[in-house]
């Protein structure tokens, strides 16, 4: 997992709640049974305005020129820019490999769903979750300067926006230890093998049923 | 200390292996059920890694996103759902793992067949690459989704790292009244929560409506446990729990059922125990409910009308559904019907379907009313109870099993612009295909609205 550590950006506004992983990459593309690849599919069906499937070339769709991730303005912005409950729905992994994939590399919402927060940590994807009033307060810079670039740092758990302002994040110190280390979370927990197997041993004993 | 403890914290802690300083546990975890598609990446991980499956007695695994619902014997058409299911048949084939294939009797949607088979406990720790996993903690387990990353680590050490979630209480009280189920009691729980009123939470439906439900009323509770957020959510094993789950073939039988009977007869919570939210709710208040926007929180009553709101979330709802506020929910035409997924394809909903149709035909207006049942099995069941025929001579399409057009990832999708009245869980844009318009209904409302070709009160029409 590639580390994350600090990031200086623009971001891309997505002026929506409750933004569910459906939306975030539809069921067709689901059938990949690959990690990669997923980015030319980010918001399928917002970007887009004719139906796509994995085997069509993404090229020879037409766009919608209104939709925040097709203008000039907000390319390469490596932050998302969102409101309440993102990431809400389906588990679908697929949904923090396309936000990836698209270059993304953080986003700042006031709440996230619960899978897709784990599914992002796993990734190296931050999700950075900050007051309602202060997402407004991005909304409204970016408004007013689409290419303001902010600092999101990890280590000091902080997002620079301009004049000065800082909004401070939290974050838990194991997930903040694996992506700033850029950990693979199964080695952490093959390091505690042994606890795994005395475990089993004991529960061999006490739920018999469990282990036919 | 120990009688304070709720249902979630007792199954919490008998499956912590290891507490970290930082707050997280590793959690053992004793099932693991597998589908094709949140799988092939995860196997891909293990391979890349040169790690095989820590247990691979725990693994169960079926192919039900992909698979037709017409005709099978012939295989898969689309060549990409093809090769996503041949590759789960090969990773279960490499790595030695318990598989039911697409011919299989006991093939179905993952979340019906893990209970039906008893491979879903009381009191164990179930996960799978899908967040309806919820459903399991019907049976007093702990049951929750988790994403294709977490399969892996899952298939690798046996456990995950978790940081342990709050308690809420949900306490349904009363009595259901004819014509409102299950379904209507989840679905008004997340209309009063929101999508997002119970992140951070494990559910534990309790009170005297809950204890009244089946087993597969209690699972399309749990099963939308998600969609108010929730991750798991779980209900105390009872009677109910036991009788179901006695004799299924992966249940334990003979001295081994004792045993684990007199542990699974603790899974509840203590009287003291301590809930950090409680909602409650009165079951004999509730009305058959209709989803009318994009979300499952935008849902009210059948006699309601659309709501008005000037919020920008609203707007785009009402927009995508080709609605206006104040339009009277029974006077909402419909095109489809879905009656299916792992929400309501158990037999009991099936029962309560073909129930209402009384040899009534489904309305000229609708084209398409079609039966999923949720497995192999159930399908068999329905047909031993002459379910099917009723449903067919009423002009609905009798399917195979699988998760169909709940999400569309196989040929059974809606076109642009169609309506309708689906039994599943998921009412996003594009869920049931890109422009396809869903309202969440209950089995008996999505039968009302097939034979009307509109929504109607069901109560009205209960035999």
């Amino acid at each position: 997992m590639r580390p994350f550590t600090r990031l200086e950006t623009t971001m891309m506004p997505l002026d929506r709640s409750n933004v569910d992983t459906d939306a975030i990459i539809p069921q067709q593309y689901l059938k990949s049974v690959k990690r990669t690849g997923f980015g030319k599919y980010l918001f399928d069906n917002w970007r887009y305005l004719d139906p796509g499937t994995l085997d069509m070339d993404p090229g020879q769709r037409r766009t919608d020129p209104d939709f925040v991730l097709n203008q000039d303005a907000f390319a390469g912005a490596e932050v998302l820019l969102v409101r309440e409950n993102f990431g809400c729905g389906s588990s679908r992994e697929h949904a923090v490999w396309s936000l990836l994939d698209h270059g993304f590399r953080a986003v700042i919402a006031s709440s996230f769903a619960d899978i897709f927060c784990s599914n992002s940590y796993k990734n190296g994807l931050l999700p950075i979750t900050l007051q309602a009033e202060e997402v407004n307060e991005l909304f409204e810079q970016v408004a007013q300067d689409p290419a303001f670039s902010c600092v999101l740092d990890l280590e000091k758990q902080v997002v620079r926006g301009i004049n000065g302002r800082v909004f401070s994040f939290e974050i838990s110190a194991f997930h903040k230890h694996c992506l700033l280390n850029g950990f693979d979370e199964i080695d952490l927990t093959l390091q505690h093998e042994d606890k795994i197997r005395a475990y089993e041993s004991q529960m061999k004993q006490a739920f018999p049923w469990l282990f036919p | 200390m120990m009688e304070n403890d709720t249902l979630y914290d007792k199954v919490w802690r008998s499956h912590s292996v290891h507490e970290r300083d930082d707050g997280m546990t590793l959690l053992y975890i004793d099932r693991h059920l597998v589908h094709e598609v949140t799988s092939p990446q995860a196997f891909e991980g293990l391979r890349i890694a040169g790690r095989a499956p820590w247990r691979r007695d725990s693994i169960l695994a079926t192919a039900d996103h992909n698979v037709p619902t017409t005709d099978r014997s012939q295989g898969i058409e689309d060549p990409i759902s093809r090769r996503q299911v041949e590759t789960l048949d090969e990773n279960c084939r490499d790595f030695s793992i318990t598989q039911f294939p697409m011919l299989d009797v006991r093939q179905g949607i993952v979340h019906v067949i893990g209970p039906e088979q008893g491979a879903s406990l009381p009191g164990m720790t179930i996960v799978c690459g899908d967040s309806h996993t919820s459903t399991h903690g019907a049976l007093g387990a702990l049951a929750f989704g988790i994403g294709t990353s977490e399969v892996e680590h899952v298939l690798a050490t046996q456990c995950l790292l978790l940081k342990k979630s709050k308690n809420m209480q949900i306490r349904v009280d009363g009595r259901l009244p004819p014509g409102v189920t299950s379904k209507d009691i989840i679905l008004a729980v997340i209309g009063r929560l929101g999508t997002a009123g119970a992140t951070g939470y494990t559910a534990e439906y309790a009170g005297a409506a809950i204890r009244a439900l089946s087993v597969e009323g209690r699972m399309t509770m749990c099963n939308m446990s998600i969609e108010a957020g929730a991750r798991a959510g779980m209900i105390a094993v009872d009677d109910t729990t036991l009788e179901y789950v006695a004799g299924r073939p992966f249940a334990p039988q003979g001295t081994m059922w004792d045993q684990a009977l007199a542990y699974w007869q603790t899974l509840k919570s203590d009287a003291g125990a301590k809930f950090d939210a409680v909602v409650q709710l009165d079951a004999g208040d509730l009305k058959p409910q209709v989803t009318w926007g994009t979300s499952p929180e935008m849902v009210t009553d059948v006699d309601g009308v659309v709501p008005q709101d000037d919020s920008v979330d609203h707007r785009n709802a009402l927009q995508y559904m080709g609605l206006q506020p104040g339009t009277p929910i029974e006077a909402i035409e419909i095109d489809k019907v879905f009656i299916g997924s792992c929400t309501n394809s158990r037999i009991e909903d099936l029962r309560e379907a073909a129930g209402l149709i009384q040899d009534r035909s489904v309305a000229d207006n609708v084209k398409l009313a079609m039966v999923v049942p949720g497995s192999g099995l159930v399908k068999r069941q329905a047909e031993e109870e002459g379910l099917d025929r009723i449903f067919k001579s009423a002009g609905f399409e009798w399917r195979e099993p699988g998760c169909s057009m709940c999400l569309g990832m196989n040929a059974d999708q809606l076109e642009p612009g169609e309506r309708c009245a689906s039994t599943s869980n998921r009412n996003f844009e594009g869920r049931q295909g890109k422009g396809g318009r869903t309202h969440l209904v209950s089995p008996v409302m999505a039968v009302g609205a097939a034979l009307h070709g509109h929504f109607v009160d069901v109560r009205k029409w209960m035999p």
